[in-house]
């Protein structure tokens, strides 16, 4: 428990921790765009060294990029067998009635690239960036759907409660498990319905608690008259600054690379 | 002796950029039936301390005895370690699940694998003891009064009979009277039952009262650790340490310093109203 990378800020002060949330929120977006533009070895090899240089960049040691990477590690080994043995094509093998073909391991090299890159340099930018930066980017990001009356300061508002309960309800949980194994309870051993059973003592409290915070946190918000989004002002308003400018220019050039490289095919 | 720690270290997020020396080569021996107040400020590495001595936590590096051998050793039963040492967590009302409250404290000897009708005595012992009275017993725990949350959730340790009782603030957000009844149940445990009480706290008052030894905390090491009358003479080192003796110490200096001869080593009121009257007394017997 409480070890989700995803959505854990490393404390630094590199040049990716200073920009503009909603620079590094484009800039993701862009990057994960670029990665499906280019196809060849050339494209991946400029899609690689462009992650290693933000990672050099972002001041964050190498070995949380790749934590953020062991959630997923299943899936990309699924997602890589199956492009493997199901795209048809010219047969490299035959085992009984399976076939790898030549396009199949191709494609799944390919498929194992993106989704390795894309979860790498999405962890980038939650690394850098706290989730109150990040919430208050998408907000300003996604403001001009208010005109077409999405609540876009409520979800955001609810996005930054959610993140910021995270590591409250972590705790929490790790503190009954830990109280109810005080009184003995066992939560490695058994099948799977016992254990199931055996997560009783822990959910039913953490249900409780989460309920009584979700309750006083209403109260402390009302308190301070607190009423949706309108006409509320940040403390601290999000500002572009040179560097911001910069690295839209860096980011234009990227997709730029992007769409030839993967025009050309290689 | 009953529980030893030897050379007991322990680092939080060892390898993270948020490591924190939570213990620092922290020596102990606690023996049988002794009443020992922990004390400390927030972060001090109280609470670290106690989840070490039932196996909760392991330490980084050092040693911890239960009756003579090495809890963290191949193939030692922690689960039964657990029911010897009984550990109540702070505000444990957060902890009860179950349908009714003698169900709640059912769970403790259930998981000891006690018969039905051995966990169903346990648990009527055990509520006895705690003083909840017998119609509660088939209500929810989630409608009881906090105090009386509180007094089930001991109650769901004590069924498990344990050897040696931690209690980490057993009082903390209580009103002076459940303050009371808690601490007073507490010493009749110790007094009936014979079983070693180690009792965390702030309030320094109510350690004077109870325990008859000490431990200070701070900073990840046992600053002090002796009689409570003996630790208090250190008040001055006590506020350094964003700790403060009871006010009675404070009082009883205050009057020594004016002239008074009275015993500074008192700690609760009782001992400093006698210890005033026989000096008041004292003083008009060498005026006349």
């Amino acid at each position: 428990m409480g070890e989700i990378t995803l959505g854990q800020y490393y404390p630094s002060n590199s040049i990716l921790h200073r920009l503009d949330p909603r620079v590094k929120f484009i800039g993701t977006f862009v990057y994960i765009v670029g990665l499906f533009l280019v196809r060849g070895p050339l494209g991946y090899l400029f899609a690689a060294a462009c992650l290693a240089a933000l990672i050099v960049l972002s001041k964050v040691p190498f070995r949380f990029i790749l934590k953020s990477m062991k959630p997923i590690f299943l899936i990309l080994i699924v997602t890589m067998l199956f492009n493997m043995l199901l795209t048809p094509g010219t047969p490299v093998f035959r085992f009984y009635f399976l076939k790898v073909t030549r396009e199949g391991l191709i494609m799944a090299v390919r498929m194992g690239i993106r989704l390795a890159f894309l979860v790498m340099g999405s962890s980038i930018m939650t690394l850098t960036t706290t989730p109150n930066q990040l919430t208050d980017g998408m907000q300003s990001l996604f403001s001009p759907l208010t005109k077409l009356h999405v609540p876009v300061h409520e979800i955001s508002m609810m996005m930054s409660i959610a993140l910021r309960f995270i590591p409250i309800l972590t705790e929490e949980a790790d503190k009954i498990r830990k109280a109810q194994i005080a009184r003995g309870a066992d939560f490695e051993s058994g099948g799977l319905i016992s254990r199931i059973k055996s997560m009783v003592p822990i959910l039913v409290p953490l249900f409780v608690s989460a309920f009584r915070r979700a309750n006083d946190l209403a109260m402390a918000m009302e308190a301070r008259c607190y009423h949706g989004g309108g006409g509320r002002t940040q403390m601290k308003p999000l500002r572009y600054a040179k560097r911001d400018f910069a690295s839209y220019g860096v980011l234009a050039l990227f997709f730029a690379i992007c769409i030839i490289l993967g025009r050309l095919g290689v | 002796m009953l529980i030893e720690l030897q050379n007991v270290c322990y680092t939080y997020g060892a390898g993270t950029v948020y490591e924190v020396s939570a213990l620092k080569d922290i020596n102990l021996k606690i023996g049988e039936g002794e009443f020992i107040g922990v004390i400390g400020h927030t972060g001090s590495g109280k609470s670290t301390l106690i989840q070490h001595l039932n196996g909760l936590i392991r330490p980084t590096s050092g040693r911890i005895l239960y009756e003579g051998k090495d809890i963290w050793e191949e193939g030692y039963d922690l689960r039964s370690l657990r029911t010897h040492v009984g550990l109540v967590f702070q505000y444990p009302e957060n902890q009860l699940f179950e349908t009714d409250v003698l169900k709640d404290v059912m769970f403790g000897p259930k998981n000891q694998g006690l018969s039905e009708a051995d966990c169903r005595a346990r648990a009527v012992e055990a509520l006895k003891q705690a003083g909840i009275p017998e119609d509660l017993y088939t209500s929810s725990p989630f409608e009881l009064s906090g105090g009386q949350k509180r007094r089930v959730a001991i109650a769901g340790v004590l069924a498990m009979d344990p050897e040696v009782l931690i209690l980490d603030e057993p009082t903390a957000g209580l009103d002076p009277a459940g303050r009371d009844e808690i601490l007073h149940q507490i010493k009749y445990l110790r007094d009936k039952r014979g079983i070693t009480i180690l009792l965390v706290s702030h309030s320094m008052e109510d350690v004077a009262q109870y325990a008859n030894r000490l431990l200070v905390v701070h900073e990840g090491r046992i600053a002090f650790d002796g009689h409570p009358r003996r630790v208090f003479t250190h008040y001055k080192e006590l506020e350094a340490m964003g700790l403060a003796a009871p006010q009675i110490t404070y009082i009883m200096h205050a009057l020594h310093d004016r002239g008074l001869n009275v015993e500074l080593r008192a700690t609760t009121v009782a001992e400093a109203k006698r210890s005033i009257l026989m000096a008041l007394s004292e003083r008009a017997s060498l005026k006349e």
